[in-house]
């Protein structure tokens, strides 16, 4: 497949924004200058990345609890996230959603989502409305291997091949619902198998591996705005973190944390597009730094801004 | 003015909201060419074809939130249950998807959904085919419910309901859906949150909705003609509530009746009795009478349900009582 330099670049700077992000956020968090609790998308930044490359700006998304790394690859800033963070009325959603529930529709976000796999029905129904607008759109919907215990997945991917929508179903397979090995609980090797109980095809890539999960993306989503119908993709992943912040992460091996965290997805890739000369080591600083002081604008922005008058607690309910 | 079914009422609002409005979308069980369990979408699969009147498989919680999803994206869908009872299965979709998205969202979507779902008892239909769920929606912010109770206020309520911006419940009752009653011709609608006084009177109050409103008046017929003014007052929207109209009734007769189908604890006659209490209690000449089913599931043997649910009976009684006479039972 053939890949622009700018979309490399992209993806570079997506991911790194992601981790720079979500690194401030850790450490906000453990200062308290963040209330309620935080999922971090710590190694998982290649997921969100290479499939949002993927989309154009008026596709759709539905996100996670583990919500971060889609919302800033679907293009989301990070300034108007860290206030949400901080529950300011400056944030995308005025303070009132916070980490878990962010969503701004002019980017195509939908919404992180606090019920493990309910963003499922609500992203097929999104895609039901792309196919009857006719409008050329399409779907990602982020969801972790733990939500394809739900009924939403089961009863979500037959609706969407029964209708031929227009949807990427992205399972982030990072091993653990909360502290569940989650194949302890599920009979079948790999999540994407379970395409063929619904007559889609499944794919599996290397969810550290950005370029791998864009082009399967690329071509799944091709499929399904050529009328194709849906695709299941498995990304096998690993988060670096417990499953919230704060949490005692006593149930995954330190070796495992450990190997996975060795095979992290951005270094590599800085490393061979620097090799491919796609882009020199120079213009990454320079994109790295620009990232840092726009991070560090965001963190500023977020602290300086107020938080919403309480009577606006009482607003925003009804259309 | 020309007589319709209450099914028919429905159906001619759905035709003509999808005439009106290309974003306005319908899926449920059996809504194409078989028309719908109750004939409520009987003819539209015929006439706006298959891209926009969907047969769903037997996947509540799925094909309810695409609706909520399909509605948070710019659709209008009209999605229908077979039985409200299943509304227990999509509860995610309603409850913390669809009435928490605008708000949680700090206003940037909206999700003008319609549910429709046929509700109630008196069919000896059993434990799971009989319910009235509406209170576990009116207790959730962020969510309409529509309960009418003519072929007219189907008619202007669903249209209304199709062109709200919010999450709407209309419920229907399986008993009424054979009911004709006059509906004109041409285009009308009602709002939402605005009772009707569909009988004056300055002795007692009588609060309903739904399929109790026609045994409300039976009863106010009989209480008439022993010269007793009953004031039958047909909420028609049980969220938003229509206080103020309540109140001023009760301002006028000090006597209040509450009377629905569904089970008595935290319900809406638990509310309008609460706000009554809380906000004219001074009015009141005699402590509120409530009449509702039974708190146990709805049984099937014909003597039991008819034990549980509400009756004339049942509700002539409770009018006595406010009105301290002596009940009919003796």
């Amino acid at each position: 497949m053939e890949i622009s330099r700018e979309q490399y670049i992209f993806m570079l700077e997506k991911m790194v924004k992601i981790r720079l992000f979500e690194e401030r956020v850790k450490e906000l968090f453990a200062a308290g200058e963040l209330p309620g609790f935080v999922h971090l998308y710590l190694g998982q930044e290649a997921v969100a990345v290479g499939v949002c490359a993927a989309l154009n700006e008026d596709d759709y998304i539905t996100s996670t609890h583990r919500g971060h790394g889609h919302i800033l690859a679907k293009g989301g800033e990070m300034k108007y996230m860290m206030a949400e963070l901080f529950g300011k009325a400056t944030g995308y959603n005025k303070g009132k959603g916070g980490s878990m529930h962010i969503a701004w529709p002019k980017l195509g976000i939908l919404g992180a989502n606090g019920l493990v796999g309910m963003g499922i029905p609500i992203a097929t129904g999104a895609a039901f409305t792309a196919k009857y607008k006719k409008a050329g759109q399409v779907v990602a919907c982020f969801f972790g291997e733990g939500a394809t215990n739900q009924g939403a997945f089961h009863e979500s991917l037959n609706l969407a091949a029964a209708f031929t929508l227009p949807i990427l179903f992205v399972c982030e397979n990072n091993l653990y619902s909360v502290s569940t090995r989650e194949s302890r609980v599920r009979r079948v090797e790999n999540i994407a198998e379970r395409a063929a109980a619904y007559g889609m095809p499944g794919h599996m890539v290397d969810g550290n591996h950005v370029v791998a999960v864009y082009e399967a993306a690329t071509d799944a989503l091709e499929v399904a705005r050529r009328g194709g119908g849906p695709t299941l993709l498995e990304c096998k992943t690993f988060r670096w973190r417990p499953h919230f912040e704060g949490e005692a992460d006593t149930y995954r091996p330190p070796e495992e944390v450990e190997s996975w965290m060795k095979r992290e997805p951005i270094a590599p890739f800085r490393a061979m597009l620097i090799e491919r000369q796609i882009i020199d080591e120079g213009k990454v600083n320079e994109m790295e730094q620009a990232v840092s002081a726009e991070l560090e604008q965001a963190v500023a922005f977020a602290r300086e801004s107020p938080f919403p008058e309480p009577e606006t607690a009482l607003a925003d309910l009804w259309a | 003015m020309r007589d319709l079914y209450y099914n028919q009422a429905i159906a001619e609002a759905l035709t003509e909201e999808m005439e009106r409005d290309p974003n306005v979308v319908l899926w449920g069980l059996d809504v194409g060419a078989y028309g719908g369990a109750n004939a409520a979408t009987k003819g539209l699969y015929e006439r706006f074809g298959p891209d926009r009147v969907l047969d769903m498989p037997i996947s509540e919680l799925g094909y309810v939130g695409m609706g909520v999803g399909a509605a948070a994206t710019g659709l209008r869908p009209v999605v229908e249950l077979q039985f409200s009872d299943w509304i227990t299965l999509a509860s995610d979709m309603l409850i913390n998807q669809a009435a928490k998205m605008r708000y949680m969202f700090g206003g940037v979507l909206q999700v003008p959904l319609v549910l429709r779902a046929p509700i109630g008892g008196y069919l000896s239909a059993g434990a799971q085919h009989s319910n009235c769920f509406e209170a576990i929606f009116c207790h959730t912010p962020g969510l309409k419910v529509v309960v009418p109770s003519t072929p007219y206020d189907a008619k202007g309520l669903l249209k209304s309901s199709i062109r709200d911006g919010n999450p709407v419940l209309f419920f229907e009752h399986k008993k009424l859906y054979g009911l004709r009653g006059p509906v004109p011709e041409g285009e009308y609608t009602l709002p939402l949150g605005e009772a009707s006084i569909v009988r004056a009177g300055a002795d007692v109050t009588v609060v309903t909705y739904g399929y109790m409103v026609g045994k409300c008046l039976a009863v106010a017929d009989q209480l008439g003609t022993e010269g007793i003014g009953a004031e039958v007052i047909d909420l028609r929207t049980v969220d938003p509530l229509d206080d103020l109209t309540i109140f001023a009734s009760v301002k006028k007769t000090g006597r209040l009746v509450v009377v629905q189908e569904a089970w008595r604890d935290c319900s809406v006659s638990s509310e309008v009795a609460a706000r009554v209490a809380e906000t004219i209690l001074d009015y009141l000449d005699a402590p509120i009478a409530r009449v509702t089913a039974e708190d146990v599931p709805i049984p099937f043997s014909p003597p039991l349900e008819a034990r549980v649910l509400p009756s004339e009976m049942k509700i002539l009684d409770a009018v006595y009582r406010v009105l301290d006479r002596a009940p009919v039972g003796g």
